[in-house]
């Protein structure tokens, strides 16, 4: 799970979480008590519509400021470090 | 300038002992307040909060002043783009004193969890101001700022109003533009403002709320939060919620004030009516499947590839993800997520998160049928009143508790204030109203007509 | 290799099916204003802060994508949803800056449509809406021992339609042509310019095989990276006889993404899809859901073009072309157009069609009308027709004008030009006495010294005639 989160976790570190989250996952557990075979799940809490934005251009961001905030850059890019296509 | 020269001296003084703010912003402060003074002078466009000071909770983006969320991930953000509410304020001439401290991410009811340090209830430092928006009414609370902005996810606001002494706002869902709100849980979230007063409260909600263009979820209806503020509680009925009252975990003091509160409101002229919140029991699971899965997906962006902290060891991508994530995030945000994670997974979809919006509409449908019968809800905001620091960190669940009076509102997307209604053993309780969707005017009226019977003004 | 394209041999059948994605004609991105005109532009430079992924940015919706969207479903007779929402789909990459893409899961805008090719009829499982992520440029350019590789987020918001068929396609060939058919359509709805080198058109296959007559489906893979129709082809039949090789030599297929390699003209295998990612698709709590209602979904079919398909039966019927003939003028709606008001203009058809699918004139139809007209009756003949032609566009003069002033009127003058034949027919006793014992190609010396003489500008027709009539006698 954590994995899938992409949330390094240190070894010891499973258990606690473990126990913590068991615990509150017995308290969701609750919800199997409810009946709600005839219930439509909430799409939208309050009725809002379409919202749909016509399709106009807007000014973007210049480039140094899309950048600015990026721990690397290269050339104009952001840079990760080596992708490897292994899956975890 | 007067003005914010005379909060920066209250700062001063109080935040060696209550530490509500994150980051000052006087150089930006002082601008805008010269700026005021000038719009004074000149008579140019002149609102309420024309040179008020402000203390903003640290998700909402200020463009190009350091938002972090309170979280060590974001260190050094500085947004080239601002929130629609901050930027509402902006236009008409409010003074922002700086970021306010919070549970990272808005994740929290005491503001322990912030990725800093903790903020101390100016009642009594000891204790927590309440969360995730504690800095924001610890500002407020102490003189520091007049008011403040925050948000309320699960009873963010409403909350932390309620232990610092304060008035606290959500509004409906769909009233204040999220856009530029560093997001939680996207159907929960709202900003609201945090004030001394009911009436400062309506002024702030009027100057923020209103539809969007760049918030498809905000809607487009009239924005008048004044007009029925002062016609008091003459023949209104409000509902008292069994459930809410029998909370598990309420402490007698706290339910003590709130009864004497309501018996005010009843000679101010209410009716009291029982009503029934059949489903109330399922919403602090409902409201621990949704927010947490949707916050998974929204903090997944942070990656430290375009913005924020990035973990320099890293020999590859992967281990950059994983390093990054989890030195920037604390172990509750680290918590949620992998609850989110989990509950939107396959095999679990269906019965954490698909069942959990099931529930959802039962709540809200619990309150329609309620307002039936009455114009308010009222109740405690919290059933407990300020806890010492580090009493419940280490027990999430005994955390959450927190909020069960809180989050209903949240799950329905009702209006919500809390305003106080006395101590108990010297600590602020708050007093809930909560309104049907889009009676925000209702809410305030309630918590007005309440202020000015306990103040007898 | 000789794979060929066409079913497996004897006892194999393919089964295919296309996951299409379509770059959509808007001016904006999907969910910010972001101009779609990146192609060029310096990387990071059409971005902003919502297609950035930055903290706290909200998506709003493209109306224009979401009408191009059901335009084309509508031209693929498919069923549009009453109601239809986004939902996250939730990974991680680096050229995914939300770590979620904002896609549509299940319910898509529409579904059960269909395509015709040819007398078989394609179905389309489903046509849905979503955003397109950004770009990775790989140092080194291989992504597997690249050490750093550099992310352009230009693309990033790009609106995309996926349109997915039923594994109903048997062949490379009907790979192809089903791609073909769906840029026409593409191009004709005007949803997309669909040019797969600009990347505006890309196509993924799902590839199996099966014993011929067997209702089960194989083992499927997923070829990606393919970058032209004519890729397309290769890559399919490649997959095909190497899945056939597989089985037939006791192994399996392995379900998996395999990329074909232009240089080394095979797939390779590139990720192992036995271990399915995990998308944990949940309604996009941003965007509220859409209604597509049925007036409005009517407006929009009504004001669909004539389709490719269309334009094929009506040109095929209306003016007795051949198939190829049909075919040509179809490709593009420029070209069926040129052609019908030339043919308006008062041109026969077999010859406008000629003359625009061999000349690709740029000429107006009135006046390639006129140029046809002097060609069919003779006045000038095919070679100094094509001549009159460059010369008008280039100087933008009518045919007409172009033949007077070059002076270039045929020589039809059957006095005129029985004297050349008879001086032709004397100079070449050869070839005369070659054509008199049966050598029917032996004429064609003959009139090449007639055109000569004349200097390109006898009737030939007419040359001919008169040739054939004198040597006869």
């Amino acid at each position: 799970m954590a994995m899938l989160a992409r949330l390094g976790l240190e070894p010891g570190e499973e258990d606690f979480y473990a126990d913590q989250l068991s615990a509150i996952l017995a308290h969701i557990d609750r919800l199997r008590e409810v009946d709600t075979d005839a219930i439509e799940p909430t799409a939208q809490v309050v009725q809002v519509g379409s919202r749909l934005r016509e399709d106009l251009p807007e000014p973007s961001l210049p480039q140094e400021r899309a950048l600015a905030n990026a721990p690397e850059t290269k050339d104009g890019f952001f840079v990760v470090k080596a992708i490897q296509e292994s899956e975890p | 300038m007067e003005l914010l020269e005379d909060r920066l001296g209250v700062i001063e003084r109080e935040e060696p002992r209550i530490h509500a703010f994150l980051r000052l912003s006087e150089e930006l402060a002082r601008a805008q307040a010269e700026e005021a003074d000038r719009r004074f002078s000149s008579d140019a466009q002149v609102g309420p909060l024309t040179g008020i000071p402000v203390a903003i909770k640290d998700v909402l983006c200020v463009e190009d002043v350091e938002t972090t969320a309170g979280s060590q991930i974001l260190r050094g953000f500085r947004p080239p783009y601002e929130s629609t509410a901050v930027a509402r304020l902006r236009a008409q001439g409010a003074v922002f004193l700086g970021m306010t401290n919070c549970d990272e991410f808005a994740m929290g009811s005491s503001t322990e969890n912030s990725g800093y340090f903790p903020t101390r209830n100016p009642h009594d430092p000891s204790r927590v101001p309440g969360g995730s928006s504690g800095g924001s009414a610890a500002a407020v609370a102490a003189g520091e700022a007049v008011f403040g902005l925050g948000t309320d996810t699960g009873g963010s606001i409403r909350q932390p109003a309620a232990l610092c002494g304060v008035v606290g706002m959500k509004p409906t869902y769909g009233r204040v533009s999220r856009y530029g709100l560093i997001a939680f849980a996207s159907s929960l979230d709202q900003i609201g403002p945090f004030t001394r007063t009911v009436d400062d409260a309506a002024l702030v909600l009027q100057a923020i709320a209103g539809w969007d263009r760049r918030d498809a979820t905000s809607v487009d209806r009239p924005v008048d939060m004044l007009s029925s503020l002062e016609r008091g509680v003459e023949g209104l009925r409000l509902g008292l919620p069994r459930e809410y009252f029998e909370a598990e975990g309420m402490e007698p003091g706290v339910r003590a004030a709130v009864e004497r509160a309501v018996l005010t409101l009843e000679r101010a002229g209410a009716e009291l009516v029982d009503v029934r919140l059949p489903h109330t029991d399922y919403g602090l699971a409902a409201y621990y499947i949704i927010a947490p899965a949707e916050a998974s997906s929204n903090l997944a962006r942070f990656d430290g590839v375009r913005y924020g902290a990035r973990a320099e060891s890293a020999g590859n991508l992967l281990e950059t993800y994983l390093q990054t994530r989890r030195g920037g995030f604390g172990p509750e945000v680290r918590r949620r997520i992998m609850l989110g994670t989990y509950a939107l997974s396959a095999g679990y979809y269906d019965a954490y998160y698909l069942k959990a919006q099931k529930v959802r509409t039962l709540i809200a449908q619990d309150f329609e049928r309620a307002f039936e019968s009455c114009d308010a809800i009222v109740s405690a905001t919290s059933p407990v009143v300020a806890f010492p620091i580090g009493a419940k960190v280490a027990d999430p669940l005994a955390m959450y508790v927190c909020d069960v009076l809180t989050l209903g509102g949240n799950l329905a997307g009702l209006p919500g204030v809390s305003i106080p209604c006395g101590t108990s053993e010297g600590l602020p309780v708050g007093l809930q109203v909560l309104a049907p969707q889009w009676a925000d005017g209702m809410a305030l009226r309630v918590a007005r007509a309440y202020e000015a019977a306990s103040n007898g003004s | 290799m000789g794979a060929e394209g066409g079913p497996a041999a004897g006892e194999w059948e393919a089964v295919i099916g296309m996951e299409v994605h379509a770059q959509l004609s808007t001016r904006s991105k999907m969910f910010c204003g972001c101009t779609t005109d990146y192609i060029g532009a310096p990387p990071n430079s059409t971005v902003c802060e919502v297609c950035l992924g930055m903290p706290g940015v909200l998506p709003v919706a493209n109306a224009k994508a979401v009408e191009q969207v059901v335009r084309t479903a509508l031209a693929l007779e498919c069923e549009i949803s009453r109601h239809t929402k986004f939902d996250r789909k939730n990974y991680f990459y680096p050229d995914l800056p939300k770590g979620y893409q904002i896609s549509q899961y299940d319910m898509p805008m529409a579904r059960s449509g269909r395509l015709s090719l040819g007398d078989r009829e394609i179905r389309i499982t489903r046509v849905h809406l979503e955003e397109d992520t950004g770009r990775l440029v790989h140092a080194g350019d291989a992504l597997e021992t690249a050490s750093e590789s550099l992310v352009d987020l230009n693309r990033s918001g790009m609106p995309l339609m996926e349109i997915v068929s039923e594994p109903d396609l048997r062949s490379a060939e009907e790979a192809r042509d089903y791609a073909v058919e769906l840029r026409g359509i593409l191009r004709a709805v005007g949803a997309s310019e669909a040019d797969m080198e600009k990347g505006q058109l890309r196509a993924e296959a799902n590839v199996s095989v099966r014993p011929r007559g067997s209702q089960e489906l194989g083992v499927k893979t997923e070829l990606k990276n393919i970058n032209s129709f004519r890729a397309l082809h290769r890559a399919v039949a490649y997959e095909i006889e190497r899945q056939v090789r597989e089985l037939e030599g006791g192994g399996r297929v392995v379900q998996e993404t395999r990329g074909w390699s232009e240089s080394e003209q095979r797939t390779f295998s590139q990720r192992s899809k036995e271990f399915a990612q995990d998308y944990r698709y949940f309604p996009e709590p941003d965007l509220p859901p859409l209604e597509l209602r049925p007036d409005w979904v009517e407006r929009l079919r009504a004001s669909l073009p004539e389709l490719p398909g269309e334009l094929r039966s009506r040109l095929a019927e209306q003016y007795a072309l051949s198939a190829f003939d049909v075919e040509q003028l179809s490709q593009e709606s420029a070209t069926a157009r040129l052609f019908e008001q030339t043919v308006a203009a008062g041109a026969p058809p077999k010859q406008a069609a000629n003359w625009i699918i061999g000349n690709a004139p740029t000429l107006d139809a009135q006046r390639l009308a006129e140029l046809i007209g002097l060609v069919v009756a003779g006045t000038i003949n095919r070679e100094q027709g094509v001549r009159v032609l460059e010369e008008a566009q280039a100087s933008g003069r009518a045919p007409g004008a172009v033949v007077r002033e070059l002076g270039l009127a045929q020589v039809s003058d059957e006095a005129q030009l029985g004297v050349v034949v008879e001086r032709v027919i004397a100079e070449n006793p050869r070839a005369a006495a070659d054509f008199r014992s049966g050598k029917q190609q032996a004429l064609g010396a003959l009139l090449a010294g007639v055109k000569e003489a004349t200097g390109g500008s006898a009737n030939m027709r007419l040359a001919a005639e008169l040739l054939r009539h004198r040597l006869i006698q």
